[in-house]
């Protein structure tokens, strides 16, 4: 006899082999003032994956990126319905404290914002904040590990006390990408990571993505089709507010159900 | 006389300007782009040449006429080259006075002859002046109206004339510092020749109103500025401390927490603050604060004098409230969103945020802000002449009262207009002491702000 656990396991393995929903929209509707930025959203969300946000600019994703770690809470105009849970537990639960939940939702933004601080402040930054680590070397393996993973300690290990805004475009990107790593979170949102950042960089930045992906579930918006095709292991496609359609990568770019899609992935407009 | 020589020169100038630009329009016929420089250029280098080089000449005779005529003046008048520099001075004073109208006493008649001598050359000198105006004027527009042609390159020129002025503009600033600092340290010079530099650094005693002869200014010790210093620092300290933490808080507040419409009523309110005069904020401390902390010592058994440091210098922090609140409020503005977005994603609250990300980002702005407030607090005289005393006492208690440096050269001034003995002397002594730790202060402002400036 199997226990009832396997016997929903072997169920759910057979039905669905995506991996586990980690974070989840339910008729997620988002307004700024009177005016309705976001319609009825139903969004799964999987762990150790990366989920792409694609469509026009102003079709709300990166509001949506952003109600997942409740940074829409510093726009006082803005209100959030619907339910949004992150392991089973609403994000917007009165009980829920703002603060850990972004130590467990981080976000990387469109434009680098490194700190005015050096290398070494913008990461230990977090842990210190969050009581992380005790010692200076607890601190400087923190450090170590969340730049190694960024893909940047060779880069910048002589000049760690030099400040992190001398860094490239790149580089600081990666740094931001190491500061919210730092915290060790569960789930990173990127916002156009590297919409500011040229193709080398850019395809730094993408591995690095891709590498990330075993440790941490990764929303990314993009405007940049190759880039959710190179990335991606599941994409959504917003179109005025509403989530137009949503699936495995491959079969979004390759054989997409909406007609909006096809013509937003073939260029017909965006 | 001069008023009219400069109504010639607006009027000469705009003429030239229309000649000369009129000219170029007429020069350049339909083919506008064979002027190297556009009409208007070849009109304003004209209105340059004209006007500026004879007012120049107009300020430069100005300048010398007076002692040009004196001289000539004394080279006539009988026995003048006997007279002794002060004689001569008196004398002129009389022939000037008399030769406007104000007679005292009968004039001599050598007095007479000078007077008529005064008034046959002042006629001279308006005459060679407005002369010598209306040339180089003339001469200024002819030489700009004729070099009109194609290839002249009037922009250029003027160009260059605007230059100079900007350089002369900027100079006007550092040369009347240069010359604020020339005056304090000769005033100075002649005082430490009277009084030791070490008595006046070290010395405790501070009784400037004693030596009224000569004979008494050995009488060691008693211009020793320390005492005079210490109330400084201490009505300093006590207004900084007020201000201080009040302007950078209500700062955060403003900037952070408060709603735009709390903001755009109170900032202004606050900024009204840096607008009342210090005699209003002087009466404030002497007629309200005072008395209540009086009251308020006596309640619980302390001994508050009635000018005391604590009144003055409390009610200076409230003035110095807006210097450093609209400087740190600034600052803060100046931080972008970005970065407090970044430090709210990791997870760190708002307080954290300022604290930790805000503050350091916007501390130039914020030790400006404060060194701008401290100077003002060490300049500061009038609060301090009505609520704080005006015996030196070497004391640090705040119930007490003090007097600082500038109301020391306040009094040490006022009513006495010689200044050849030490009391009066004193006063630039203390200023230039004064000076000395405020341009020390400036520089220390600039080292933190560049030491632990976090640019972003
Ligand atoms: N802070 C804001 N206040 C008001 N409206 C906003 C704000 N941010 C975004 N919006 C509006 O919400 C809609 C979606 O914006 P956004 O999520 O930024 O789109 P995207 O990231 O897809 O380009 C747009 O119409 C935009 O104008
Ligand atoms: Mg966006």
């Amino acid at each position: 006899m199997m226990s009832e656990a396997a016997v929903e396991e072997a169920v759910g393995a057979k039905v669905d082999s995506q991996p586990p929903v980690k974070m989840q929209g339910r008729m997620v509707c988002v307004y700024y003032g009177d005016s309705q930025a976001l319609y009825d959203v139903n969004l799964d969300i999987r762990k150790n994956q990366v989920t792409a946000l694609i469509g026009p600019s102003g079709c709300g994703k990166s509001t949506f990126l952003r109600c997942l770690n409740r940074m829409n809470d510093t726009i006082d105009t803005c209100q959030v319905k619907g339910s949004i849970t992150l392991d089973g537990g609403d994000i917007y639960d009165a009980s829920v404290d703002v603060v850990e939940l972004r130590a467990r939702v981080g976000m990387v933004f469109q434009k680098p914002n490194p700190f005015p601080k050096s290398i070494y402040e913008n990461i230990a930054y977090g842990p210190r904040i969050h009581g992380l680590a005790r010692t200076k070397s607890e601190f400087d393996e923190i450090v170590e590990t969340s730049l190694r993973k960024a893909g940047l300690f060779e880069e910048v290990k002589d000049r760690l006390t030099s400040p992190g805004t001398g860094l490239s475009g790149g580089q600081q990107q990666r740094l931001c990408i190491a500061r919210a790593i730092a915290v060790s979170p569960e789930v990173i949102l990127m916002d156009e990571p590297c919409s500011a950042l040229d193709p080398i960089a850019t395809a730094k930045v993408e591995e690095l993505i891709d590498e990330l992906r075993q440790n941490f579930t990764i929303v990314i918006v993009t405007h940049s089709m190759q880039q959710a095709a190179r990335v991606s292991q599941r994409t959504a496609m917003f179109h005025l507010g509403n989530l137009v359609e949503e699936g495995d990568t491959d079969k979004m770019f390759t054989n997409p159900d909406d007609q909006r899609t096809q013509d937003y992935i073939t260029g017909r407009f965006g | 006389m001069i008023a009219y020589l400069f109504l010639f020169l607006i009027i000469a100038a705009t003429i030239a300007y229309f000649i000369a630009s009129r000219r170029a329009v007429a020069i350049a016929g339909n083919d506008a782009r064979g002027l190297h420089s556009r009409p208007i250029y070849h009109g304003l280098n004209a209105l340059v040449y004209t006007a500026i080089p004879a007012f120049i000449f107009i300020l430069l005779w100005l300048l010398f006429e007076g002692s040009v005529i004196d001289m000539l003046l004394m080279s006539a008048y009988p026995g003048a080259d006997a007279m002794t520099g002060a004689e001569r001075d008196l004398l002129l004073s009389e022939i000037r006075q008399v030769a406007v109208g104000n007679i005292f006493r009968e004039p001599t008649p050598e007095i007479t002859a000078a007077v008529e001598r005064f008034h046959s050359l002042n006629a001279t000198a308006n005459l060679l002046l407005g002369a010598a105006v209306v040339i180089i004027a003339l001469a200024g527009a002819g030489l700009a109206v004729t070099s009109v042609s194609k290839r002249f390159l009037a922009r250029h020129s003027f160009e260059r004339s605007v230059t100079i002025f900007m350089i002369f503009a900027s100079t006007v600033a550092i040369l009347t510092t240069l010359g604020i600092v020339a005056s304090l340290l000769y005033e100075a010079y002649l005082f430490f020749e009277r009084v030791p530099v070490t008595d006046f650094l070290f010395g405790i005693r501070w009784e400037p109103q004693i030596p009224l002869r000569e004979d008494q200014i050995a009488g060691q010790g008693a211009f020793g500025a320390i005492p005079v210093f210490v109330g400084t620092i201490l009505i300093s300290f006590l207004a900084m401390a007020v201000a201080v933490p009040v302007g950078i808080l209500s700062a955060i507040y403003l900037t952070e927490y408060a709603s735009p419409r709390f903001r755009a009523v109170v900032k202004p309110m606050l900024e009204v603050l840096a607008g009342i005069p210090t005699v209003v904020y002087g009466f404030f401390a002497v007629l309200t604060v005072a008395p209540a902390l009086r009251q308020a010592g006596i309640s619980i058994g302390l001994d508050v004098a009635p000018n005391s440091a604590i009144a003055a210098g409390g009610v200076m922090g409230i003035m110095l409230i807006p210097f450093i609140s609209s400087l740190s409020d600034d600052a803060f503005a100046a931080v972008p969103q970005a970065i407090r977005d970044g430090s709210l994603a990791v997870g760190a609250t708002k307080g954290e945020t300022i604290r930790k990300v805000l503050l350091p980002a916007a501390l130039p702005g914020i030790v400006g802000g404060v060194l701008l407030a401290l100077s003002r607090a060490i300049g500061e005289t009038m609060i301090v002449v009505m609520a704080a005393g005006l015996i030196a006492k070497m004391t640090v208690n705040p119930l007490d009262s003090v007097t600082t440096v500038t109301v020391q050269i306040v009094t040490l001034l006022i009513g006495d207009s010689e200044f050849d003995n030490p009391k009066t002397l004193a006063a630039f002594a203390l200023g230039l002491m004064l000076f000395i730790i405020t341009l020390f202060l400036n520089l220390i402002a600039l080292r933190i702000v560049r030491k632990y400036r976090e640019s972003y």
